[in-house]
């Protein structure tokens, strides 16, 4: 019908913001990552990240993701299970959501203060005569702030799986003897793949491309992918590297995407997915 | 039985109170009259009237307002008529790669979104700042929007725009009168997801960012990396208290999205 003329015009804005800030960055990301400081076509940021100081960096980068995404998910697992338990039951997530809405850099800047010298948490060493700790800026502090920040964003996609989850398969798994460990590992686990596979998917990418939490708690000591990005641009200027390594950070996300596989749509819909 | 649901309780509990303690631990400290988070000396507004007499700052709570509300004005407009586009689009293949695009930008961690568009505005000559962060912030809260919208218009009923039409419903009319007033939850979700993107977004807008402007958190970031200001507590107290009206409001308004009766109807 005529409606078609209409159509295409409304929709110019969004195409418009597809080409330009969809395509066209990730178009310019891998054009810059072909260029040297001097603007000279070369394939040297390439070679460079395949010497051992990229390679160690891009390691350890997965390593701290890793046991980031690992601590959050065996917190979140119990957490999301009991929440759905709980009368309330929307309620209570929504408080769990709640501290998601607070400002990423208040969160963290509250750390500095608790793990701090004089702070809480090495008063109450004291209190039992272990005495005062560098607790700041070392890999704990690092690693569970981290785990702070994005808990809600695992909470979120187990808790969904688990609310679909139907309750009478439970009571047959268990009219039919199994125990609540079997129930546990052949019924609600694997029923609630889906969820934890988003959450991954929501705490493993971010985390590998963490900087402001690397400066601000681990002191520089930690540098993640996105911290050695974060440098290449804004201290050293060398967008032909931070390009590069940008393109690794993207070919790695698109890997982890595949691997934890079709995302269920009402996933990202129930809160924020940063 | 019982044992386990007193566990429950128990982690549940701690949960929170971790979850929460450091938002309290900062608000508590806004109001030391010390110079430091430790130590508890005396009650005191002190930190709060600082940020009140703050120019510098107050401009940057304002330029952040004004950032979030427009971005999130902007973006819900251009969300929303891209997913009545990608709706009616009879191409099933077209529509699931646009929706993937459309995906890009909310799996892309924020470093690489800020590095790409900041090459992006180097390149067209875009001055950083102002504009530079606006166009941002419109930019990577577009695919929420349309993924807040998306569920809402699949859920409607296409028979209702046929019926609108028989009854000699202009093309605007369908729009406003019929699509519009369905969807309109899906939009306001939309539009307070945008919000607290933009509010809450440091590291697009650090990348993006001139020397001249500054978000709240760019802002934060540069005071904290100097050290303990308890201005930043006093300022996090207002900000708890801000974000806190909005979740409620959101909630309120999701609440009401849910409800069948008086959807459609009210203007």
């Amino acid at each position: 019908m005529q409606t078609k003329n209409t159509k295409t015009l409304y929709l110019i804005p969004y195409f418009t913001w597809i080409v330009l800030f969809v395509i066209a960055p990730i178009g310019l990301i891998t054009y810059y990552s072909f260029f040297d400081l001097s603007g000279n076509f070369t394939f040297d940021n390439y070679r460079n990240f395949f010497s051992s100081v990229y390679l160690t960096l891009t390691l350890s980068s997965f390593w701290y993701a890793f046991l980031i995404t690992l601590f959050s998910l065996i917190i979140a697992y119990p957490t999301a299970y009991w929440l759905t338990k709980t009368k309330h039951k929307q309620l209570w997530l929504l408080l769990i959501i709640i501290p998601s809405w607070i400002n990423l850099l208040l969160k963290t800047y509250a750390f500095i203060g608790i793990f701090g010298l004089y702070g809480p948490i090495n008063a109450f060493l004291n209190v039992f005569g272990i005495g005062e700790q560098q607790i700041l800026f070392t890999d704990f502090s690092f690693i569970f702030v981290s785990v702070y920040i994005f808990i809600p964003f695992m909470i979120l996609p187990i808790f969904n799986a688990l609310d679909k989850l139907n309750p009478s398969l439970i009571d047959a798994s268990r009219d039919l003897g199994a125990s609540s460990w079997t129930t546990f590992s052949k019924v609600i686990f694997p029923l609630t793949v889906n969820g934890v596979k988003a959450g991954i998917q929501a705490v493993f990418i971010p985390s590998l491309s963490l900087f402001m939490i690397t400066r601000l708690i681990a002191g520089n000591k930690v540098i993640t992918l996105g911290t050695a990005i974060e440098q290449q641009f804004l201290v050293t200027q060398n967008w032909g590297m931070g390009s590069t390594i940008a393109v690794f950070l993207i070919i790695f996300m698109v890997i982890i995407m595949i691997i934890t596989g079709q995302r269920e749509k009402g996933a990202t819909s129930n809160g924020k997915n940063k | 039985m019982e044992k386990t649901s007193k566990l429950s309780k128990f982690y549940l509990a701690l949960v929170f109170i971790v979850l929460y303690t450091p938002i309290f631990y900062l608000i508590f400290y806004s109001f030391n009259s010390g110079g430091g988070m430790n130590n508890f000396e005396s009650f005191t507004w002190e930190h709060y009237r600082a940020v009140f007499s703050d120019t510098r700052l107050l401009m940057i709570l304002i330029n952040t307002v004004i950032v979030a509300l427009l971005s999130a004005l902007l973006s819900t407009i251009i969300g929303v008529f891209g997913s009545i586009g990608i709706v009616f689009m009879r191409n099933k293949s077209i529509r699931n790669s646009i929706l993937s695009l459309n995906n890009v930008l909310i799996v892309s961690p924020d470093v690489i979104i800020g590095a790409s568009f900041l090459i992006l505005f180097t390149m067209i000559g875009v001055k950083l700042g102002f504009a530079s962060v606006l166009i941002s912030h419109i930019a990577f809260s577009i695919p929420i929007v349309v993924l807040m919208v998306l569920p809402k218009l699949q859920e409607m009923n296409s028979s209702l725009i046929d019926a609108a039409a028989d009854l000699g419903a202009t093309r605007r009319d369908i729009l406003t009168r019929v699509i519009i007033p369905f969807i309109k939850p899906g939009i306001f979700a939309g539009f307070f997801m945008a919000l607290t993107y933009s509010l809450d977004d440091f590291a697009v807008t650090f990348f993006v960012t001139g020397n001249g402007f500054s978000t709240l958190s760019v802002e934060i970031y540069s005071m904290a990396r100097a050290g303990i200001t308890l201005t930043i507590n006093a300022l996090s107290g207002i900000i708890f208290i801000v974000t806190l009206i909005l979740v409620v409001g959101y909630y309120f308004i999701s609440q009401r999205g849910k409800n069948p009766v008086g959807m459609g109807v009210r203007k």
